[in-house]
């Protein structure tokens, strides 16, 4: 009785016997279990503090023996009252919360919030070229860095470990040019109503070219370790089957969807940022499975270096364009520049609305404390995130604040496929399941 | 300017000049009802004070687009037309909706016992194929006496590449919508997010219970009467209160 640990144990409840287990106590458990011959049946509550449930996702598993009966997710972990946080911000503030949704894909979160407000201002056809060309670049770098870490994590959950460290080598490189672009790498902010927030840094260019020249080095590493690997093929193929009707019914996009063949990518489809204008495929698989997911993500990545490099050759003819909107009602009126106290409101800015213009100095004061007002509406403009169809239903009611912004995110509508591509199978191929929808709880949860 | 206009001259006999009120575009465009979801009182969030300015007694109605107007343009009428024959064709009696089209989206608003019915149309009839259901998302407007919860449905027909709003509207005193689980059975974590942020019930719902707050949270978060929360923040000898608390432009 020394060395029993005070918390796990056993103790009888009217629904059974109940498990505590904390690790390295299964002796325990098989000999509780073995004492009652009728306990076939047993529910597992996995997470949502698990390293194999790809953040803080809740499964309650029934399982017989080895295989699973049933699965339910349960979320909500992470709740962090972002949609409601955005009522009392103004338009602009609004996107500094909701990149922190789903926290692997910030520009998209920022890019559907900033559609659905240009569109309600009216202004779709007014942001500058080069702000939609910045604003493709910094998607598809996004793209690929998340879909590495799907990967890597993905790989990770099944033991490939090393598919885990190279992954990370890799979105590594893009969060740097992320802080070369916007400062940070995370979090940005930086896609904001009517542009983005500053100019391409001098140099950005040239390291954007040889970070596409290297992953067009390292990309075929994944697939020769992967693609053809029979462990990993073996724990992947027909795992987490979802066939096209089954998506559609419950709604899923992205990959996920585009595994079962159909070519379903909103770029293609309805086109925002101008991605009419760029040159790429849409990937598809035709096994509607993990392995079909993870071949369909690898792909993507091939293509969204491809929108990089015709995006790169367009910026380089952009030099000097404007990057936000030339509406002084609506235009964030500053440059970002550094400073001998860090990184602040560039000081011709400064000079300028302290010393030369008292009505830049309105415009500057009204924009940065009340914000624009948006026409009374509502819209919904998706955009296609590495987990498939995010969109922002942003509504207004003319006034200087969101009245509402409901973020529809993929990884909330895939997860509810939890159930259907894991009952039935084994439970190591649960972790695979959910692994291929990809779920980031942030954007879950919100 | 005047320098052009004085070169047109008018022909012989002037002209042809219809009646003023029979000219097309002096015809006023026809108005629907209004839909006034609150009003928006003073200018700089200033309450109570000897404000002299004369900003603080400004009196806004906050109106939003009003009811489009046949023809709608497009394939919005296609879509209307097609929704209206095929509730013809399977014998049903739905009002006909409300149709609103800003910024080039089109929202029906629908009575809620026509929800279920007119979702499963659109769904299944060639004509329309709303095969993709993108979720719920509620709204609560608490001075829309009498309508106060809306519920948002966003759909997609990828057979098409179409996208409408469908919109129901109900009473905070009766704030029940038939699910439409058994149509689209995506929407089932969409409306028990819906219930629990707004606190939108469901009729039909397999298990409409919380999905993101703890099952025994008291009271619906995103509802405007529910307060953010929040505490003040001590600075430098400064209190910056809680940002539902501070000052704000109205």
């Amino acid at each position: 009785m020394a060395d029993q640990d005070l918390y796990s144990g056993s103790s009888d409840t009217s629904e059974g016997r109940v498990f505590t287990v904390t690790g390295q106590d299964w002796d325990s458990i098989s000999e509780g279990l073995a004492e009652d011959e009728a306990q076939e049946r047993i529910v597992v509550n996995m997470g949502p503090q698990h390293p194999s449930t790809h953040g803080v996702l809740r499964l309650i598993l029934e399982l017989e023996g080895e295989t699973v009966t049933e699965a339910r997710a349960g979320i909500g972990y992470l709740h962090t009252g972002i949609e409601k946080n955005m009522e009392y911000r103004t338009w602009t503030q609004g996107v500094t919360f909701c990149t922190r949704m789903d926290y692997l894909s910030p520009f998209f979160n920022e890019m559907t919030y900033v559609l659905g407000i240009e569109r309600l201002l009216d202004i779709e056809d007014r942001v500058p070229e080069k702000a939609q060309v910045m604003r493709v670049l910094l998607m598809e770098l996004n793209r690929i860095s998340s879909h590495l870490v799907a990967i890597a994590t993905g790989g990770m959950e099944l033991g490939a470990l090393t598919v885990m460290t190279i992954g990370f080598r890799e979105r590594e490189l893009v969060l740097d040019l992320f802080e070369l672009i916007t400062g940070l790498r995370m979090n940005h902010a930086f896609i904001r109503p009517g542009g983005v927030a500053q100019d391409m840094p001098p140099g950005a260019l040239d390291e954007i070219r040889g970070f596409v020249a290297l992953m067009k080095k390292r990309l075929p590493e994944y697939a020769d370790l992967c693609n053809a690997n029979p462990i990993f093929r073996g724990r992947l193929e027909g795992i987490g089957h979802l066939d096209l009707a089954g998506c559609l019914a419950l709604g899923l996009s992205g990959p996920v969807l585009r595994s079962t063949g159909y070519p379903w990518d909103l770029r293609k489809t309805e086109p925002y940022c101008g991605y009419e204008t760029y040159d790429f495929d849409v990937q598809t698989w035709d096994s509607s499975d993990s392995y079909g997911r993870f071949r369909v993500r690898l792909n993507e990545m091939w293509e969204s270096l491809r929108i990089i490099e015709q995006a790169a050759d367009r910026l380089a003819g952009l030099d000097g364009a404007p990057v936000m909107i030339d509406d002084k009602k609506i235009g964030w009126p500053s440059q970002l520049a550094i400073g001998s106290d860090g990184m602040g409101n560039s000081l011709d800015h400064i000079r300028h609305i302290m010393g030369e213009s008292m009505e830049a100095l309105i415009h500057h004061f009204k924009l940065v404390t009340e914000g624009f007002r948006v026409p009374p509406g509502q819209a919904y403009v998706p955009v296609e995130s590495p987990r498939g169809e995010l969109g922002a239903h942003v509504v207004s009611d003319g006034g200087t604040r969101p009245f509402r912004a409901h973020f529809r995110d993929p990884s909330f509508t895939n997860l509810q496929a939890t159930s259907v591509m894991a009952e039935g199978g084994m439970v190591a191929d649960v972790i695979v399941a959910i692994a291929s929808i990809d779920p980031v709880m942030g954007g879950v949860d919100r | 300017m005047s320098d052009d206009s004085s070169d047109v001259k008018p022909g012989p006999k002037g002209p042809e000049q219809p009646a003023v009120e029979q000219s097309p575009e002096n015809v006023p465009a026809p108005t629907g009802e209004v839909h006034q979801v609150g009003a928006r009182h003073g200018m700089f969030g200033v309450r109570g004070s000897g404000d002299t300015s004369g900003y603080g007694g400004l009196d806004q109605a906050i109106v939003l687009p009003g009811d489009a107007q046949r023809p709608y343009g497009g394939w919005f009428d296609e879509v209307a037309d097609g929704l209206a024959a095929a509730t013809r064709d399977a014998g049903l009696e739905i009002a006909a909706p409300r149709v609103v089209i800003h910024r080039g989206e089109i929202t029906f608003h629908l009575r809620r016992e026509d929800l279920v019915p007119v979702a499963q149309i659109l769904r299944d009839d060639d004509r329309l194929r709303f095969e993709f259901c993108s979720g719920v998302s509620g709204v609560h407007y608490p001075d829309e006496t009498g309508r106060e919860l809306h519920a948002v449905y966003h759909l997609l027909s990828m057979t098409h590449n179409r996208r409408i709003r469908l919109e129901v509207a109900v009473p905070d005193a009766d704030p029940h919508i038939p699910s439409i689980v058994s149509v689209y059975p995506t929407s089932d974590w969409h409306e028990r997010e819906t219930y629990d942020m707004f606190g939108i019930v469901f009729d039909g719902h397999p298990a409409l219970t919380r999905i993101l707050m703890p099952d025994d949270w008291p009271g619906h978060p995103q509802r405007k009467d529910y307060p953010l929360g929040g505490i003040p923040v001590e600075y430098k000898g400064g209190t910056v209160p809680p940002p539902d608390q501070r000052r704000s432009y109205n």
